[in-house]
């Protein structure tokens, strides 16, 4: 899952280069029929002009990203202003799924640490558990949280009948609920990376920094978050971007008015109300954000080996 | 050089440490000297790792006292002691450059970063890595890893540096060459090395003395010379170098001399180590200090088993009469008659080349 972002083309992928042709030849074609012709579809429709009742007419028009980021007035003659809402939209998936992120990573890096730092034998146990919540269905997940921290949900019930709360708590419908389905939703994608990270940790690293008068706070910080830190980079990654595009966790938990990218994009392809350009080039923004994340991860990954 | 009157830099004081029912080290004593080379030797799983590691503090002691100066710093954590290792290794900081490696303890003992980069310069050229100082560790050759793992360990001028088997990872002819380096840094830095290595080789050429350890309770300590001519024990005779250990009854002990019967018969009085007992016992005899003779009046016979040849030496394993072999080295020179197989020979040693151990 993590080799897949850290491992650029190395020598060896060189070396076999004319073996592999053939071999790769049926992963290059998955990737351009159902990844790049699919975008390449979006990014045409997204300059394309809507047809109501969904579906476009093939005549050109910016009016989609017009639509995203100015606001014309009622009949679309006014002197053009900046529209805040879907900014705002973008905005909210944005520190959601940066909070969702840092939430996951407090959380993963420990638990990845307590794994990998188990004997061989129970690793796999642990492990195991980790991926257990990922055999039900992620719409069955998401809906059964909302069961847990509904109003008179076990959560709730608990809280009250152990006396610590005397009204339950709203939960449900609150950006706090989106939190915690982003959370648990995707920290699996935090704990696995770090803990093949963790596991590669050269645990004598830690003994050196002792030796060398360092605290465990320094050497936490100075010596093991280095290390591990492209399994941390490729676990937020693997957080974050699906964070930002998410639409069941914002939908079912967080409802109207905790909308998010995913959830604006899933509706412009539903129904009469919707428009299919302004979902393309909402889709297309959302994905420039991701790649720029991406560009961003690649560059420093790029110093680091430079280094 | 170390002077066995010298102060004592690490007093370990009946350390026994435990692994659950296991004893790793098992009621150790030793006094390492201030300013001294001193190797802790045996075989891999004796303990010796485990007592440098005792010393550093990566492991706590089950009893006993480690005193550094005379401070027990049995109960410190490794980063409140004020000695550094060279780990086996090495264990550099992947992600630092040469400098900042070195740089590291230094900084933690709260050294402005200019002191630091200064210092770091310095330990740098003393083990001729200057031009290296830029590189990433994963740019340099195991020698050269090596020799940064050495400077970092130096930099903070630790009283005590602790080597565990630093030496294992390179190629024979670097280790050679590293061996000589290390004993002249010692030299020069007036540090306290204590130095951890299974090859015996090693620990002869380098060390002021040596401990041999072994199932975690040390067999002897000694210098070179010392081990290798007086060995006390089976163990140590065998441990060290190639010996001959031929079954002998002892009549008497008498002082540090002993009376003994060779198989064979021959009466024979030779040195005893300190603790050897009258009774079944064993001789050490090594190799080279047995000569070929004429059976006629030679202390023992045996039968030719193998002839081995070595270029300069020549090895011949025989059976003495009582059916244990014994093997002798001689000098490949013109004046020596080699024996043929299956040939019956006498074998001669010196009083002196004999020693009744400890079994």
């Amino acid at each position: 899952m993590a080799g897949g972002i850290g491992s650029g083309p190395g020598k060896s992928a060189r070396t076999y280069a004319g073996f592999g042709v053939p071999l790769i030849l049926p992963a290059w074609l998955v990737i351009g029929i159902f990844l790049v012709v699919p975008i390449g579809i979006m990014l045409v429709y997204s300059f394309l002009t809507k047809e109501f009742r969904g579906g476009v007419i093939w005549e050109f028009s910016l009016a989609a990203y017009d639509q995203f980021f100015f606001d014309r007035g009622l009949f679309g003659d006014d002197p053009p202003e900046i529209e805040w809402t879907y900014i705002l939209i973008f905005w909210r998936s944005i520190w959601q799924a940066g909070l969702a992120t840092l939430l996951s990573l407090l959380i993963g890096f420990p638990t990845a640490w307590f794994i990998a730092t188990r004997p061989a034998a129970t690793r796999t146990i642990w492990l195991f558990l980790i991926t257990v919540p990922y055999w039900v269905n992620l719409l069955i997940r998401t809906i059964s949280m909302k069961f847990l921290i509904r109003d008179n949900g076990p959560l709730n019930t608990w809280l009250l009948d152990a006396g610590i709360i005397s009204d339950p708590i709203h939960v449900v419908n609150t950006w706090v609920a989106v939190q915690l389905g982003l959370f648990y939703s995707y920290l699996p994608f935090m704990v696995l990376p770090i803990y093949a990270a963790v596991e590669r940790y050269n645990f004598a690293l830690s003994e050196a920094a002792a030796d060398l008068y360092a605290s465990r706070f320094v050497t936490l910080t100075q010596v093991i978050i280095p290390v591990v830190k492209p399994g941390i980079i490729a676990g937020c990654i693997l957080v974050f971007v699906p964070s930002l595009g998410s639409f069941l966790a914002p939908d079912l938990l967080g409802g109207a008015k905790n909308f998010m990218i995913g959830s604006l994009i899933d509706e412009q392809f539903k129904g009469a109300a919707g428009n299919w350009p302004f979902g393309a080039a909402a889709a297309m923004i959302l994905l420039s954000m991701v790649l720029l994340v991406l560009i961003f991860y690649a560059r420093s990954q790029a110093k680091g080996e430079a280094r | 050089m170390a002077q066995s009157q010298g102060a004592v830099a690490v007093d370990i004081d009946d350390v026994t440490k435990l692994y659950g029912n296991f004893t790793a080290l098992s009621a150790v004593s030793l006094a390492i000297h201030d300013n001294e080379f001193f190797t802790l030797l045996g075989p891999s799983g004796c303990g010796k790792t485990t007592l440098l590691r005792c010393i550093a503090g990566f492991e706590d002691i089950s009893q006993g006292a480690i005193r550094l100066y005379g401070d027990n710093i049995a109960d410190l954590p490794p980063n409140h002691r004020p000695v550094n290792t060279v780990f086996q290794q090495y264990a550099l900081f992947p992600h630092m450059d040469v400098t900042r490696n070195v740089m590291f303890g230094l900084l933690r003992l709260g050294r402005s970063e200019a002191e630091a980069r200064a210092r770091a310069g310095e330990v740098l050229e003393l083990v001729r890595l200057s031009e290296f100082a830029n590189r990433m560790p994963a740019q340099l050759s195991g020698g050269q890893q090596q020799r940064v793992a050495l400077a970092r360990a130096l930099a903070p001028n630790p009283k005590v540096l602790l080597l565990d088997e630093p030496l294992s990872a390179l190629d024979l002819k670097l280790r050679q060459a590293v061996r000589l380096e290390l004993q002249q840094l010692q030299h020069e830095t007036g540090i306290t090395f204590i130095f951890v290595t299974h090859d015996q080789e090693e620990a002869l050429t380098m060390s002021d003395r040596i401990a041999v350890i072994s199932d975690g309770k040390v067999q002897q300590v000694g210098s070179a010379r010392d081990i290798y001519e007086e060995p006390d024990n089976k163990f140590v005779a065998d441990f060290i170098g190639e010996t001959n250990l031929i079954d002998v009854s002892v009549a008497e002990i008498a002082g540090d001399k002993a009376l003994c019967t060779l198989p064979g018969g021959t009466r024979f009085t030779c040195p005893a180590a300190r603790g050897a007992h009258s009774g079944q016992g064993h001789l050490s005899v090594r190799p080279e200090r047995v000569s070929l003779a004429d059976p006629a009046g030679a202390l023992l016979t045996g039968t030719v088993t193998r002839l081995i040849y070595l270029g300069t030496d020549m090895h011949v394993d025989m059976r003495l009469s009582d059916g244990e072999s014994i093997t002798a080295r001689v000098q490949n020179s013109s004046q020596t008659t080699i024996p043929a197989m299956g040939d019956t020979v006498g074998l001669d040693f010196e009083e002196g080349a004999a020693r009744l151990l400890v079994d």
